[in-house]
C-alpha cells in the first residue's frame, strides 16, 4: 500500500478537504489584466539562462507553506522568480524594494528580444537526453515505488515523485527513453539523465477506499524512484 | 459565471487565500494580512499582485534584462495563436485517418512536429485514446504541467488544488462535476504528468458523425474532452 509518508506543501495527490472543480469556459485565458504579464516577464527571464527548469520549480515549491497555499498561481511564479532574480545576482534585494535599478546589467545583451520569441518559444527545451544508465525495465515488468518519496541526494530536495505514489507497486506500461533526473539538476549536481518510465498503478493499490476496483493511474517516473517487483 | 464567480470570492475572502488561479478577481476585497515570510527577497515587493508585476516588470526593463515587445509578442501568442484548436486539429485528423491515429499513438512527436505542433512545454508529448473501455484523464499534481502546443496555457480548474488533490482518488466525482457520468464498465486511467511528457487525450468520437469532414469535426473537439474532463456527444 502506498502509505502517505511525508507530504510537502505542493504534493498535494490524494489530499482530502478540497472544494470542487469549477469548468469554466475555453475562452477564458487570463483571469486578471496583471496574469499574461507575470506570464510573460517570467518566462523572458527564464531565457537569460540563469537558472534551469527543475530549480525555478523547486523555488516554487520552496515558498513558505503558508504563502504557497494562499498565493494563486501567477503569484506563486512572480514570487519564486523574484527570489531566483536576487539569488543569481541578476537584481538586487535594494533594487527590489526600491524599485529602482541601480544602472544596467552586465547581462543585457542575453535579453529575450522581440524577433526571437517565436522561435524561442517553438523550439522549447526538450528533457530527453542520450547516454546514461541502460533501461532495466519493460512494459510489463512490474515494480516498487521507493519510499519514503524523497530526494535521496539532498534533504528536502526537489523530486518529481508523488508522496501518494511511495511504496505502490505497478506495471511499466510505457518507457519515454532517457531524461534530465530534476532530483539532481535542481541542484546544480548536472542533469544525470535516466532512463523514464509511465507506470501504472491500480486504484486499490492507492487508496484505502477506491471509486471502482477498474481504475488506474499513470505517474511518469525515473529508474531510479523504482525498483523490481 | 455569476455562479463561479461568486464561488470564488467566497474563498478569496475566506481567510485561508485559497491558491485558485482565480482568487485575484477578488483581491480587491481580500481581507488577509500580507504575512511574507521576510527572508525571501520576493517579500521586498509590493503587497498587491497587479503592482507587484508593474515593479518587477519596470525593474527589469530598466535593468535591459528584459524587452517590453517581446512581453507583448509572449502574450499575443498564448492568448491569439496557441490554444486548444491546435489539439482539435490533431484529434479530427486521427479520427478521419487511420494510418494517422496509429503512427499518433506509437510516436506522437515527429507527427505533431511535421504538424507544427512542438515548443515550449511540449517537447515530448503522448497521445492516450479513449475506448469504450478505457476514459483516460490527466493532471499535475506537484504542479500544472499541460500540452502547451496542443492546448494553450492550461484554465484555471487544471491549475486549482481542488483539481491537482482529487482527480487521482477520486476520477469518477471530478467528472461528474463537469458533468460526464461513466458506466461502471469504462474504466479511468489517471495520467499524472510528473515528468516532461506532456498528454493529450484522444477523445471518442461522437455517434452519427460519419458523414463529417475533418473541418467539420475539429469545431466538435472540446478543450475539456482533450483533457478527458468532457466528452462528446
Amino acid at each position: 500500500m502506498g502509505a502517505q509518508v511525508m507530504s510537502r506543501v505542493h504534493d498535494m495527490g490524494g489530499r482530502f478537504g478540497d472544494g470542487p472543480v469549477v469548468p469554466e469556459p475555453e475562452d477564458v485565458k487570463f483571469h486578471a489584466d496583471w496574469h499574461p504579464r507575470a506570464l510573460a516577464v517570467t518566462l523572458a527571464c527564464g531565457t537569460l539562462g540563469l537558472w534551469n527548469l527543475d530549480l525555478s520549480r523547486h523555488r516554487r515549491e520552496g515558498l513558505a507553506p503558508s504563502d504557497y497555499a494562499r498565493f494563486s498561481y501567477y503569484e506563486k511564479w512572480l514570487a519564486a522568480l523574484a527570489d531566483l532574480l536576487v539569488e543569481t545576482g541578476a537584481l538586487t534585494r535594494a533594487e527590489l524594494e526600491s524599485g529602482v535599478a541601480d544602472g544596467p546589467s552586465p547581462l543585457s545583451g542575453k535579453r529575450l528580444e522581440k524577433a526571437a520569441v517565436a522561435g524561442v518559444l517553438a523550439r522549447g527545451g526538450p528533457a530527453t537526453r542520450t547516454g546514461g544508465p541502460n533501461a532495466a525495465f519493460a512494459p510489463g515488468d512490474a515494480v516498487v515505488v521507493r519510499k519514503p518519496a524523497e530526494n535521496v541526494m539532498v534533504s528536502g530536495g526537489h523530486t518529481r515523485l508523488p508522496a501518494y505514489l511511495a511504496g505502490a507497486t505497478g506495471v511499466v506500461v510505457r518507457h519515454h527513453g532517457t531524461h534530465v533526473l530534476p532530483d539532481s539538476n535542481a541542484h546544480g549536481f548536472g542533469e544525470a539523465p535516466e532512463p523514464l518510465y509511465a507506470v501504472a498503478f491500480k486504484a486499490q493499490n492507492l487508496w484505502a477506499h477506491p471509486e471502482h476496483p477498474g481504475d488506474e493511474v499513470v505517474a511518469d517516473l525515473w529508474q531510479s524512484y523504482l525498483s523490481r517487483a | 459565471m455569476l455562479r463561479d464567480a461568486r464561488y470564488l470570492c467566497k474563498f478569496a475572502r475566506g481567510g485561508k487565500g485559497r491558491a485558485l488561479d482565480n482568487a485575484p478577481v477578488c483581491a480587491q476585497g481580500r481581507d488577509m494580512p500580507h504575512d511574507h515570510d521576510h527572508d525571501h527577497p520576493h517579500a521586498l515587493l509590493p503587497p498587491e499582485p497587479a503592482l507587484r508585476v508593474k515593479a518587477l516588470e519596470t525593474l527589469l526593463i530598466d535593468k535591459g534584462l528584459v524587452d517590453p515587445a517581446a512581453l507583448d509578442e509572449i502574450i499575443d501568442t498564448y492568448e491569439n495563436r496557441i490554444g486548444p484548436r491546435n489539439g482539435a486539429h490533431v484529434v479530427a485528423r486521427a479520427w478521419t485517418d487511420p494510418g494517422f491515429k496509429a503512427a499518433l499513438l506509437e510516436d506522437a512527436d515527429p507527427l505533431l512536429a511535421e504538424m507544427g505542433y512542438f515548443g515550449r512545454q511540449g517537447e515530448h508529448m503522448v497521445v492516450v485514446e479513449n475506448t469504450d473501455a478505457v476514459h483516460n484523464m490527466v493532471v499535475c499534481t506537484l504542479c500544472s504541467c499541460y500540452p502547451w502546443p496542443l492546448l494553450g496555457i492550461p484554465p484555471g480548474w487544471y491549475k486549482s488544488d481542488a483539481y491537482r488533490a482529487r482527480v487521482v482518488r477520486e476520477p469518477r466525482k471530478v467528472l461528474a462535476e463537469f458533468g460526464v457520468r461513466l458506466p461502471d464498465e469504462v474504466a479511468v486511467r489517471v495520467w499524472d504528468s510528473t515528468a516532461e511528457v506532456r498528454y493529450l487525450v484522444l477523445p471518442m468520437r461522437p455517434a452519427g458523425t460519419d458523414g463529417m469532414d475533418a473541418a467539420a469535426l475539429q469545431a466538435l473537439v472540446s478543450r475539456d474532452s482533450m483533457i478527458g474532463c468532457g466528452v462528446l456527444s
